[in-house]
């Protein structure tokens, strides 16, 4: 997969929190998390696209991230309409 | 598409999918198919060119597909067409209950993302099918990227259901099955290969060009503009001009760009644009442009394009499974006062081309 702009997403990861029960690591679609010692670790997370579905997923609340929609257009658009950014469902994303 | 575009969606037509009618004990189930026909080869040609991609919808609820009993997996999709195609045929030869649930005709990640593939979605689907009732276990597996919507130990708390995620790719479901439901690490990752953004660019296209051509038509009539008034030759010349420095900033934007996307170096997306505009822009501003028109609409054209283009690849970053929400907007507070400046400049030059022409 190709890499996008390192060291600016908001995914955080609570180790204390963690309970080890691996979900976040199914449903990563970039491989951003591992287990180690019955917990969670970070393997890679620059590779995280902010999709939501680790934190959305976890028991404990131990992920946090700021999901959303990542189009450019969209962010433009809710910035002038002083909106959150929405999908258009515009071809490409709506696949 | 506008406000209209996630309301209410006609469910498709013909239902050429359906066989028949299974009955089970919570009531009758629409038994369907998982032959590929050339009716659904012909609705994705339609879609993926834009044509009628909103009514590209499935009916909601349970559906059977083969002999499915008691003891069968339930696999949850989202009612729209291709989600649902891309299931069925991935099951052909086995017998399974397919669970729709209503995410007004769009595909299970975008729906998670906005909510209508969600748990309390799942939890009401799951009731209003009676499935507790046609299956004698409680496991439902649904595709990895429904995961965005969904959370799995709220629905075992509310349904009584166990989620298991599949692969993120349903072509990867009969080794799936076929391994005692191991998904692989290649199975859960997310792909952008030249195929799957090869896919995008009729859409791209479209939406773009819903932009350039009324600019296009624009600009080839005021390219006729000059101190001494209006010349239909010089429009002829100049605006030429102007529709090839155009077409390039679409070509650079909406095809080359998406195609060539990991080969353009850097990882902002406006950048790579902005180089395939450059790309796609050498050759005729280097022959054919200085025959039709003057330096300061060379100048202006060299602006405008790669701006043009780079605007239309930083809006790519919607369609592309990997670029985060926090990367586009660090990529947008570099690059779009770059591109205001010089589609700025571009129109000062451009202007000052006419005034110049005498």
């Amino acid at each position: 997969m190709m890499r996008y702009l390192p060291g600016v997403v908001t995914l955080a990861l609570d180790q204390e929190e963690c309970v080890g029960c691996t979900r976040c690591t199914q449903v990563c679609p970039h491989g951003v998390f591992e287990m180690a010692d019955k917990r969670a670790v970070f393997v890679d997370r620059d590779a995280c696209m902010e999709c939501g579905a680790c934190a959305k997923n976890c028991p404990t609340d131990a992920i946090t991230v700021d999901s959303g929609v990542g189009c450019a257009l969209a962010m433009i658009i809710g910035a002038l309409r002083g909106t959150e950014p929405t999908c258009e469902c515009r071809g490409g994303t709506c696949d | 598409m506008g406000k209209d575009c996630c309301g209410d969606v006609e469910i498709g037509g013909s239902r050429h999918w359906k066989t028949g009618v299974l009955e089970t004990s919570a009531g009758s189930v629409d038994r369907i198919t998982s032959d590929f026909s050339w009716r659904d080869r012909i609705g994705w040609w339609r879609t993926r060119c834009g044509i009628g991609r909103m009514t590209f919808a499935v009916p909601p609820g349970l559906h059977a597909l083969g002999e499915p009993g008691a003891d069968s997996d339930v696999f949850v999709t989202a009612n729209y067409k291709m989600s649902f195609d891309h299931l069925r045929r991935s099951l052909a030869g086995r017998n399974a209950w397919i669970l729709v649930l209503n995410t007004q005709g769009i595909n299970v990640w975008c729906a998670a993302g906005k909510g209508t593939f969600s748990t309390d979605e799942l939890v009401a689907r799951i009731a209003d099918s009676g499935l507790a009732k046609v299956v004698s276990h409680s496991r439902i597996i649904l595709p990895q990227l429904g995961a965005v919507g969904v959370d799995a130990g709220e629905v075992a708390a509310q349904s009584g259901f166990t989620v298991r995620y599949g692969p993120v790719r349903a072509d990867d479901i009969p080794a799936y099955l076929d391994s005692g439901y191991k998904v692989t690490g290649e199975m859960r990752r997310v792909r952008f290969r030249t195929m799957d953004r090869a896919v995008l660019i009729p859409v791209e296209v479209l939406n773009v060009g819903r932009f350039i051509l009324p600019a296009m038509a624009i600009l080839f009539v005021l390219a006729g503009v000059s101190r001494s008034g209006f010349s239909a030759s010089g429009m002829r010349l100049q605006g030429s001009a102007a529709l090839i420095a155009l077409a390039a900033a679409w070509l650079a934007g909406s095809v080359l760009g998406p195609l060539l996307l990991p080969l353009l170096p850097c990882r902002m997306l406006s950048l790579k644009g902005a180089l395939a505009a450059v790309l796609v822009l050498a050759l005729p501003a280097l022959w054919v442009l200085p025959q039709l028109t003057g330096r300061l609409d060379l100048a202006a054209y060299w602006l405008a394009v790669p701006a043009i283009a780079s605007f239309i690849m930083m809006n790519f970053t919607g369609a592309t499974p990997y670029t985060s929400p926090s990367g586009v907007r660090l990529e947008m507070k570099r690059s779009v006062p770059l591109q205001a400046i010089c589609g700025v400049l571009a129109i000062l030059l451009w202007l000052g081309q006419r005034i110049a022409n005498g």
